[in-house]
């Protein structure tokens, strides 16, 4: 097992506002919303650097949406910030209409995504974002695993035409993708070769990965471990390339099974290459107050969670 | 890196500004107008033809007296008057005002609601249609729209307005009302929305529905300049439009309170939301057409 040094920990909203800071600075058409939680989204630093480009919209997410998508319209390209309920079950037919059917390129940025969120509890952590936002034609749907690759996919997708939802969240996680690594939306990276299992892990769950690849290696299994950072477009042939070689599947998402990354591989398996898959993820039930650990542990995201589907699905593997 | 669009410092020349027409001119085209609308709806037997009746003086007069825009569509409309349609389902009328000023061939309104068709049901950017800049029909969405666009327009130095139109039923939608609150604060003053106020929708009259009440003083301690204005009658609508456009720049955005009747122009539908989404039969289009008289009809 590769071993994936780090220096620091950080969340992965920070390396959001980092990218939007430095894309303020080389683009003068990026321009910034946010739904009073400029904090929050680390928003501070374009914020005070670009203060024209800046649009304090107050708590009225719906009204963001439809701004941003009218701003457009004349070239600018609009990065909304708010929480990632707020980005997306709240105003779902907002972006449906006025970003995603109008082809607008609106960048739909949302922190505080899945059950790390903590004690705020089920109101605010959402677990169907993926799911609403791959559904809807036209959008691109991206979940990057630590603070430099979500300061990356933030610069990226400035140069993307066409709409994107980005998700993000509020704990801190190692941060060990490399600085200058460049980010190809829609293209999984492979981050441990293995043979015995295919892992494909997105956002918070990348990390978890890791760990369940180490947890595994020191049981004499050799695990494939592929971060997915973006779920839509699906990265189909690194998936199948893998899948080919090991013959077993885990997906790992702070999500619903139901539309999420699991699910979305699910589909490309049946059609393709009908093999074993299991899901770690949520499973069909709303979130509760607890510490992000305390959470993540009990709706079994962490590695233990993984190394058990991995150990089911090598069992049903043929 | 994309290439940034430069923003220009001299806004380009609309070569093909529509000449300025002489009231008796736009009635003319508006008698057009609702001649397509009628015919547009019959044969499709579905559409909605009350509302877009009411408001066809305004698109007339906005698109064939009052905007500058190019019928050369380009999206970004830099150095254009802009047009946002919020309430969709009138698309009748936008369609046929578009393709009279020339965005595309008169003759595609044959093929309104039809499959394969660029003219959709509701107003949809997805097919390509020009003049389009959003997809609308779900209601509310319009008002938010246009402010964003008129913040690009300052942004980019461009001097040109935004106008967009919402029905009265349509006020029901809290978003509006979120938009409302937004664009007096950030002083968008180039920007002058209008709403239909036909006092109709679907379930009946709108002060039984929703009760909408008193939208002067709504609007007005929002923060909206308010002016009211007949919209069906040119000789009134015209200088609102005006005295509205003369309030640019001022900090203030503009609100104008639009009266119309349901139907105007065609007696029988005249006046009653049963107008609202029904179309007329073989008999009432003859009907309708014997009252929409032009002196050289050029129906498609």
């Amino acid at each position: 097992m590769k071993e994936f040094p780090y220096s620091e920990s950080k969340d992965t909203r920070s390396g959001f506002g980092a990218g939007l800071h430095e894309l303020g600075k080389k683009n003068p058409n990026v321009v910034a919303l946010c739904a009073d939680l400029t904090g929050s989204l680390k928003m501070d630093a374009f914020k005070n650097d670009f203060p024209e480009r800046f649009f304090q919209v107050g708590i009225a997410e719906a009204n963001m949406m439809g701004l941003a998508a009218g701003m457009t319209i004349g070239g600018k390209i609009p990065f909304t910030g708010t929480f990632a309920n707020f980005s997306t079950g709240r105003v779902y037919d907002q972006i449906r209409q006025s970003i995603a059917y109008s082809g607008k390129n609106v960048k739909i940025c949302a922190s505080h995504a899945g059950v790390t969120l903590g004690e705020d509890g089920a109101t605010h952590q959402i677990l169907e974002d993926l799911g609403m936002m791959k559904m809807l034609p036209h959008m691109t749907v991206i979940n990057p695993c630590d603070f430099n690759q979500t300061k990356a996919a933030t610069i990226a997708i400035a140069e993307h035409e066409g709409p994107v939802y980005l998700r993000f969240g509020r704990p801190v996680v190692p941060n060990f993708t490399p600085a200058d690594q460049e980010f190809k939306i829609g293209k999984a990276v492979l981050l441990n070769e293995g043979t015995d299992v295919s892992i494909f892990a997105t956002g918070h769950l990348v990390w978890k990965a890791i760990l369940a690849g180490k947890i595994l290696a020191e049981k004499g299994i050799n695990a494939e471990i592929i971060n997915i950072h973006t779920i839509k477009p699906l990265d189909s042939e690194a998936i199948l390339q893998s899948v080919r070689k090991t013959r077993c599947v885990v997906s790992a998402e702070e999500h619903q099974f139901n539309g999420g990354l699991g699910d979305s591989i699910a589909q490309l398996l049946a059609r393709e290459e009908p093999l074993p898959l299991e899901m770690v993820g949520v499973n069909d039930s709303f979130g509760e107050s607890g510490t992000p650990d305390q959470l993540m542990e009990k709706y079994k995201l962490n590695e233990a969670a993984i190394v058990a589907a991995v150990e089911k699905v090598m069992s049903r593997r043929k | 890196m994309q290439e940034a669009p430069t923003t220009p410092d001299v806004q380009p020349e609309i070569q093909s500004r529509q000449p300025e027409r002489s009231v008796a001119e736009l009635k003319q085209l508006a008698a057009q107008v609702r001649r397509d609308i009628v015919r547009m709806v019959h044969a499709v037997n579905s559409g909605h033809p009350g509302g877009s009746l009411g408001c066809t003086d305004l698109l007339v007069a906005l698109y064939f007296r009052i905007m500058k825009h190019n019928p050369e569509f380009s999206m970004d409309g830099v150095g254009e008057d802009l047009f946002f349609l919020s309430n969709g389902h009138i698309s009748a009328t936008l369609y046929s005002v578009l393709a009279r000023s020339g965005y595309f061939p008169v003759s595609e309104l044959a093929t309104f609601r039809k499959l394969n068709s660029r003219v959709q049901g509701h107003p949809a950017t997805e097919e390509g249609l020009p003049g389009i800049r959003i997809a609308s029909g779900s209601l509310g969405q319009g008002l938010s729209v246009a402010t964003g666009a008129a913040q690009a327009k300052k942004l980019n130095n461009d001097d040109r307005l935004v106008y967009v139109l919402m029905g009265d039923g349509e006020l029901e939608e809290g978003q509006v009302w979120e938009a409302a609150l937004y664009a007096p604060h950030h002083k968008v003053d180039n920007l002058i929305a209008i709403v239909d106020r036909n006092g109709q929708q679907i379930d009946g009259p709108t002060d039984k529905i929703g009760g909408l009440g008193d939208l002067r003083a709504k609007f007005e301690a929002f923060g909206w300049r308010v002016l009211e204005t007949d919209g069906n009658q040119f000789e009134t609508l015209l200088p609102t439009l005006e005295e509205a456009r003369s309030y640019v720049g001022q900090g203030q955005p503009t609100m104008i309170l639009m009266d119309t009747q349901m139907g105007f122009g065609v007696d029988f539908m005249m006046g009653s939301h049963k107008w609202h989404g029904v179309a007329p039969n073989d008999e009432q289009l003859e009907k309708a057409l014997q009252q929409l008289l032009v002196e050289e009809a050029s129906d498609y």
